[in-house]
C-alpha cells in the first residue's frame, strides 16, 4: 500500500490483478479479501446481487475510492490507484452505467470532451480534426451512427452506450470496465453492444464487465466471477452449464437468507 | 461515410432540390435561378438550423412593422438611442448567458452595476488612484463578487437563484453605504476617454458589440465553451468525464459580475453621472430575458451569445418602438408584457418548425 513498484513479475497474460482488496465504510464491510484476475484480451463478467460489492470494486479500479487494504497490479507493476486521472494514464477506462455523455452536444464533441484537439498555440477548438478522428475511430469499431455531427440526444440508447465505450476506448485503453453496460436496453441493441464488446476484445481490450442479466453476460464473457457479500464466492470459465450452476447458487443464497431474515 | 457526412450537414437539402431532371429542362432566366433556388434553399435552411434564427426573424418582422407605421424607427438618431438602451443589458446579457448554460443564474449582477461605478469613483476621486487603473480596480472587485457568488453556490451548495439574492441585498446595502445615497459626477466628463469609456453615441453598443462577438467565439470555438455547455448538460457526466465542474460555474459567475461592473461603469460615463440607485433588479431581468428570449434554456447545456444579444434587441425594439407609436405610459407594461409572450410564443413555434426541418 504505497507508492513502491513492486519488481516481481507476474504471468504476462495477467494485465490487472488485484490481491485481498477489503473496503469498509464505517462499520459497513463492503470488499473483503477480493481477489480478480483479469487476463490481456479477456472478458470477465462481474456477477452479484445489489450490495454484494461490485460497483465498490469497479470504483476502486478506476481510482475514484482507496481500498483500505490489499495490493493492485497493472501489468505485473504494484500500483496505487490514487485518482480517476491516474488511473486513467494507466490505462484503466470506465463507462458509467448513466455513461457520462452531454446530450446537448454533437457525438464528436463527447468523445473528445476533456481531451479537445486545439489549433495550437491558438486555444481554439480543432473541430474539423476531432470529427474526422471520431468518424475514423467509429468505423474502425464498426460503430454505425446517422453523423458524428448529430447531438446525442438524437441518439439511441443503444447508440449512446456505443459512443461511451468508444469514447473510453479511444485514448488506447487496455483495460476497460463497463459497469451495466445493457440496462436497460432492448434486445436487439443488447445484441449490438454484445458484438461491439466482443470486437473490442479481438483489439487486444482486456474487459470487466458488471451485469446482473446473467444470460447476456454469459453470452460475451470468457470467465465468471461472482461477489457475494464483498467476497468472490465463485470463479470459473464460461461453459455450456454454467448459467445453471450459478443460478442454482444464487436461488440457494435466496433461499438461505429467506430463513435467516425469516 | 466521408459522403454521408457531407449530406448529413444539411438533411433536408435533397429534399428540397427538387427532381433532377426538372432543373436540367429549364433554360434561361429561369433556368438561372431554378439552378441557384438550391444554393439559397441551402442558405435558408442552415441559417434556420441556427439557435438564434427564429428570434432574428422576430426582430427583423418587428423592425419591418415599426418602420411601416413610423418611417422614424429607422432614423440616424433613433438607432442611435435604441444602441444606447440596448448596450447596458446586452453586455450583462453575454455574462448571464453563460451561467444559464452552465446551469446556474446571477440575480446580483444589477447591483454590481450600481457598485462598480462608485468603487471607481471613490479609487479615483478619494484616494487619487489614476481613472485607468481605478477602473480596473472596480472590474477586480466586480469579480471578486462573482467569487463569492460561485463560491456559496458552489462549496456550500446555496442554490445560485438564493445566493445571488442574499448578495443582492448586500450589495445593494454596500453601495449605499459608500455613495451615502447620494449620486455623483463620472470623473473626466467632455473628455475622448470619456467618449471611449461610454459617453461617445455609439460607445456603449459598440462595446456591446465587441464583447458579444468574443463571448460567441468562447462559447462556441473554445474548450471554456464546450465545458460550459457539458457543465449544464450533464453536470455529473462531464466531472466523471473529467471535467472541473466547479472550476468552470465559478468562471462564469466572475465574468458575468465583470460584465455587470462593466456596464455599469459605461453608462455612468454615458450620462456623466453615477447613481446609487441604478442598475438593480430592471437590467438583471432584461438581460436574463434577453436570454431566455433568446433561446436559453434555463435548466442548463442550451443557449447562445448571439441569441441573448437578439433577446436584448428585441424588448427594446418593442419598447422603442411602442413609445414612438405614442403608446401611453400606463399601458405601456402591459402591451410589452403581452408582446414578450406573443413573440416568445412565436419563437417555440418557429423552433418547433426549425426542428421538424431538420428529421
Amino acid at each position: 500500500m504505497n507508492e513502491r513498484l513492486s519488481e516481481e513479475m507476474l504471468p504476462a497474460e495477467d494485465v490487472l490483478r488485484v490481491e485481498g482488496i477489503a473496503k469498509r465504510y464505517g462499520a459497513v464491510t463492503a470488499l473483503r479479501d477480493v481477489h480478480i484476475h483479469l487476463e490481456r484480451g479477456e472478458v470477465l463478467g462481474l456477477i452479484g446481487d445489489n450490495g454484494a460489492g461490485k460497483s465498490t470494486i469497479i470504483k476502486i479500479l478506476t481510482g475514484f475510492l482507496q481500498p483500505d487494504d490489499g495490493r493492485i497490479f497493472v501489468n505485473g507493476q504494484e500500483v496505487r490507484l490514487r485518482s480517476v486521472q491516474y488511473a486513467r494514464s494507466l490505462g484503466i477506462e470506465t463507462v458509467y452505467q448513466d455513461l457520462a455523455l452531454v446530450n446537448e452536444l454533437s457525438v464528436y464533441h463527447n468523445m473528445f470532451l476533456k481531451r479537445e484537439r486545439l489549433w495550437k498555440p491558438l486555444p481554439f477548438l480543432n473541430n474539423r480534426a476531432m470529427r474526422k478522428q471520431a468518424q475514423e475511430h467509429l468505423e474502425r469499431l464498426g460503430i454505425r451512427i446517422p453523423s458524428v455531427d448529430v447531438e446525442v440526444s438524437k441518439l439511441s440508447g443503444g447508440q449512446r452506450q456505443a459512443i461511451a465505450m468508444a469514447r473510453a476506448v479511444s485514448s488506447d485503453a487496455k483495460i476497460l470496465l463497463l459497469d451495466e453496460p445493457l440496462a436497460a436496453m432492448g434486445a436487439r441493441e443488447g445484441a449490438q453492444i454484445l458484438d461491439l464488446i466482443r470486437s473490442l476484445k479481438e483489439k487486444d481490450v482486456s474487459i470487466i464487465m458488471i451485469g446482473h442479466n446473467y444470460a447476456q453476460v454469459l453470452e460475451v464473457c470468457d470467465r465468471i466471477n461472482l461477489l457475494q457479500h464483498g467476497r468472490i464466492t465463485f470463479d470459473k470459465r464460461v461453459a455450456p452449464t454454467l448459467l445453471e450452476e450459478i443460478t442454482e447458487i444464487v436461488m440457494r443464497e435466496y433461499r438461505t437468507s429467506k430463513v435467516g431474515s425469516g | 461515410m466521408a459522403e454521408e457526412v457531407a449530406q448529413d450537414t444539411s438533411p433536408s437539402q435533397t429534399t428540397l432540390e427538387g427532381p433532377p431532371e426538372q432543373r436540367e429542362q429549364s433554360s434561361g432566366v429561369i433556368g438561372v435561378l431554378l439552378k441557384l433556388r438550391p444554393l439559397l434553399l441551402r442558405a435558408i435552411n442552415i441559417f434556420l438550423k441556427q439557435r438564434e434564427a427564429s428570434i432574428a426573424v422576430v426582430a427583423v418582422v418587428l423592425v419591418i412593422y415599426f418602420q411601416a407605421s413610423n418611417s422614424v424607427f429607422l432614423s440616424k438618431e433613433n438607432i442611435a438611442l435604441l444602441g444606447q438602451y440596448v448596450a447596458p443589458a446586452a453586455i450583462i446579457a453575454a455574462g448571464e448567458v453563460m451561467l444559464l448554460i452552465c446551469g446556474e443564474i446571477d440575480l446580483s449582477v444589477g447591483n454590481v452595476f450600481a457598485l462598480a461605478p462608485f468603487l471607481m469613483f471613490r479609487a479615483f476621486d478619494g484616494y487619487g488612484i489614476p481613472l485607468t487603473l481605478s477602473i480596473i480596480l472596480a472590474l477586480l472587485a466586480s469579480a471578486f463578487i462573482g467569487l463569492v457568488n460561485g463560491i456559496v453556490t458552489v462549496y456550500f451548495e446555496v442554490p445560485s437563484l438564493i445566493a445571488t439574492l442574499g448578495t443582492f441585498f448586500v450589495l445593494s446595502g454596500l453601495t449605499l453605504i459608500i455613495s451615502d445615497a447620494f449620486p455623483a459626477l463620472t470623473p473626466a466628463p467632455g473628455t475622448t476617454y470619456a467618449d471611449v469609456m461610454g459617453h461617445g453615441t455609439y460607445s456603449g453598443i459598440l462595446w456591446a458589440i465587441g464583447i458579444l462577438i468574443i463571448m460567441q467565439v468562447v462559447l462556441s470555438r473554445t474548450r471554456w465553451g464546450l465545458h460550459t455547455v457539458a457543465t449544464g448538460g450533464n453536470p455529473l457526466g462531464a466531472s466523471e468525464v473529467g471535467v472541473n465542474v466547479r472550476r468552470i460555474k465559478i468562471g462564469n459567475f466572475m465574468l458575468t459580475s465583470i460584465f455587470g461592473g462593466l456596464a455599469g461603469i459605461l453608462e455612468s460615463f454615458r450620462i456623466t453621472s453615477i447613481d446609487p440607485k441604478a442598475g438593480g433588479t430592471d437590467i438583471m431581468f432584461a438581460a436574463v430575458a434577453g436570454a431566455v428570449i433568446g433561446g436559453t434554456a434555463l435548466q442548463g447545456g442550451l443557449g447562445t451569445v448571439i441569441g441573448a444579444f437578439l433577446g436584448v434587441l428585441v424588448t427594446d425594439i418593442l419598447k422603442d418602438g411602442f413609445t414612438i407609436l405614442g403608446v401611453s405610459a400606463f399601458d405601456f407594461d402591459l402591451i410589452l408584457g403581452t408582446a414578450i409572450l406573443v413573440a416568445m410564443i412565436l419563437n417555440v413555434r418557429l423552433q418547433k418548425l426549425r426542428e421538424a426541418g431538420r428529421q
